[in-house]
């Protein structure tokens, strides 16, 4: 099992079960080594030295963003912009294309699944520029409501806010269908990456988006840094979003102008070492390859259901069905709150959220103030389903006599 | 298949008492008040926890207290627990009772709260417990800010 291979590459995970990766990923032991060496060996700064480490630093830093163009069918690296993550990406679309594309008057779709990232920044937008927000409904099942989706694309919107995976349902939204869909109607899709890039095979072209974000830490990778995949012709209409230096080609006192992709998007001195960790992440992935990490959290989804549906007084939110379900798994179990869940199971060293998930909407939307979420990754295996439903049944001994 | 509580585990369960729990299960003064003087609603953003806080305040004397909302064992147990406790004080008794519970709560190096806490005292445990502290205290700063907005 995928499981058993990965074992020794995460020894801080020996003696937990750890199942968080919704909320971030262990770091798998090549991307320490990967951060590590960037810091000991040759600590310089990129896209400046003429001396050998800064050299060396600017390639495996150029490396990085190659391989993650690879890792998405991206065939042009300079479309991928290096960010701090997923909530940075989105900010930078909001703040250049949105402002520059939508108008008072103008439409959106935002899906009510939407995490707080893909939610935000397109409210505040909205909010400033007097742009009118059509909700995509949620169905009871934890999928899209693909029915409205038809009536607000015949609003002819400019911009579709997706998530590609739901962080609290674990749903597979159809992206594919739904970009063609926004397409024929005249708008583009700001496809949140971050729950599915880490678990299910991705292609651009294939998928034929328009901007895709994602983040390292829930990849395996270091925290604080992502990545923003914009078409060229896109980005390239789009201003700047953060201004400073490596951003530009020519300085005057009073103007200046811009450098390429992906330059014009990276100003600043970049999170150098993250950058490399985020390429070592990615290797490791390519290393046992996407359809085999899919295949793993297919079996372990299996598994919980059967497993954890047969017990009394659990209640699995989501399609529940491997095929429209990535490793993402919330419940309610006996009505325990889910504070209370998560405290009970830390004790016997299982590791879940609780809470909203960034997602308050959807909870509104459902009448839940939050769920209890077990999340599932490579490093995973039927073990840890033993472990959480041993630790479900001793938090149902606690208050046994109370609900 | 049912699953009963075993009677050494809960004895010997430091954060979830049995007291806790009673409180959790069956609330005292979980209402609405009809006329209430003071009125503030309280929420934990991070987890969900929402707890709203009612007082009929007369000649500077709690003389009903209610509270409502929805959360966590912890969250309820200790807004159960301020209702039962600050039912009848005056205001100045209620304000030396807050303060003393918060910062027992929030000073481990504390052994003893300064004030009498009754069944409060259960909630020891939740002092080990960081995340867990800000769910003990959200009725408490409800309370508090039922009280600087003043009578309404």
């Amino acid at each position: 099992m995928l499981a058993e291979l990965v074992d020794n590459d995460f020894p801080g995970l020996r003696g937990i079960t750890y199942l968080d990766s919704g909320a971030s990923a262990w770091t798998a032991a090549p991307v320490v080594e990967a951060v590590a060496g960037y810091y000991r060996d040759y600590s310089a700064n990129v896209h400046r030295g003429i001396y050998a480490a800064s050299e060396r630093a600017t390639e495996e830093f150029e490396k990085a963003r190659e391989k993650i163009a690879r890792f998405i069918g991206a065939p042009d690296p300079a479309c991928c912009i290096f960010t701090a993550g997923t909530t940075d990406s989105i900010n930078t679309v909001a703040y250049t294309w949105g402002e520059q594309n939508l108008q008072q008057g103008d439409k959106i779709v935002i899906t009510v699944m939407e995490h707080h990232a893909n939610l935000i920044p397109w409210q505040q937008l909205a909010l400033r520029k007097g742009v009118e927000i059509l909700w995509l409904e949620v169905l009871a099942d934890g999928t899209l409501d693909l029915e409205q989706y038809q009536k607000h694309l015949a609003q002819e919107p400019k911009l579709v806010c997706l998530t590609w995976v739901s962080n609290v349902f674990g749903t597979i939204n159809p992206v594919k269908e739904m970009t063609a869909q926004a397409h024929q109607a005249g708008a583009l899709v700001m496809l949140d990456g971050a729950q599915a890039v880490p678990h299910l095979p991705c292609d651009v072209v294939e998928l034929d988006c328009d901007f895709l974000a994602f983040s390292a830490h829930k990849m395996l990778g270091p925290s604080g840094i992502g990545l923003l995949w914009g078409r060229r012709e896109l980005l390239e209409a789009m201003p700047p979003f953060r201004y400073g230096g490596s951003m530009i080609l020519s300085v005057k006192r009073d103007r200046c102008t811009f450098a390429e992709l992906p330059n014009k998007f990276e100003g600043g001195t970049p999170h150098i070492a993250g950058a490399i960790g985020f390429g070592a992440a990615v290797d490791y992935l390519d290393h046992y390859g996407m359809e085999r990490v899919r295949q793993h959290e297919k079996e372990l989804l299996r598994r919980a259901f059967k497993q954890l549906g047969a017990l009394e007084g659990m209640k699995l939110f989501g399609p529940c069905d491997p095929e429209r379900q990535s490793g993402v798994l919330s419940f309610d179990f006996r009505g325990i709150h889910p504070h209370d869940m998560a405290t009970l199971l830390e004790r016997e060293k299982v590791c879940v959220r609780a809470g909203h998930h960034c997602c308050q909407p959807l909870m509104r939307e459902f009448g839940m103030s939050g769920t209890t979420r077990a999340s599932f990754y490579i490093y995973n295996d039927g073990k840890d389903i033993d472990k959480l439903e041993s630790g479900l049944l001793k938090a149902a001994e606690v208050f046994a006599n109370v609900l | 298949m049912s699953y009963k509580a075993q009677e050494n585990s809960l004895l010997d369960d430091d954060l979830y008492r049995e007291i806790i729990l009673e409180h959790y299960a069956r609330p005292a003064h979980r209402k609405k008040l009809d006329d209430p003087t003071h009125r503030e609603e309280g929420l934990n953003p991070s987890c969900g926890d929402e707890v709203e806080i009612e007082l009929k305040v007369k000649d500077g004397v709690i003389e009903d207290v209610g509270f409502q909302g929805h959360g966590c064992s912890i969250s309820l147990a200790s807004a159960s627990m301020l209702t039962t406790l600050l039912h009848g004080k005056s205001l100045d008794d209620a304000q030396s009772l807050c303060g003393g519970f918060k910062e027992w709560m929030l000073d481990r190096s504390r052994s003893e709260a300064t004030v009498d806490l009754e069944d409060l005292e259960a909630l020891e445990g939740v002092r080990r417990y960081p995340v867990r502290i800000k769910c003990a205290l959200l009725p408490w700063n409800t309370f508090l800010g039922a009280l600087q907005q003043g009578e309404s």
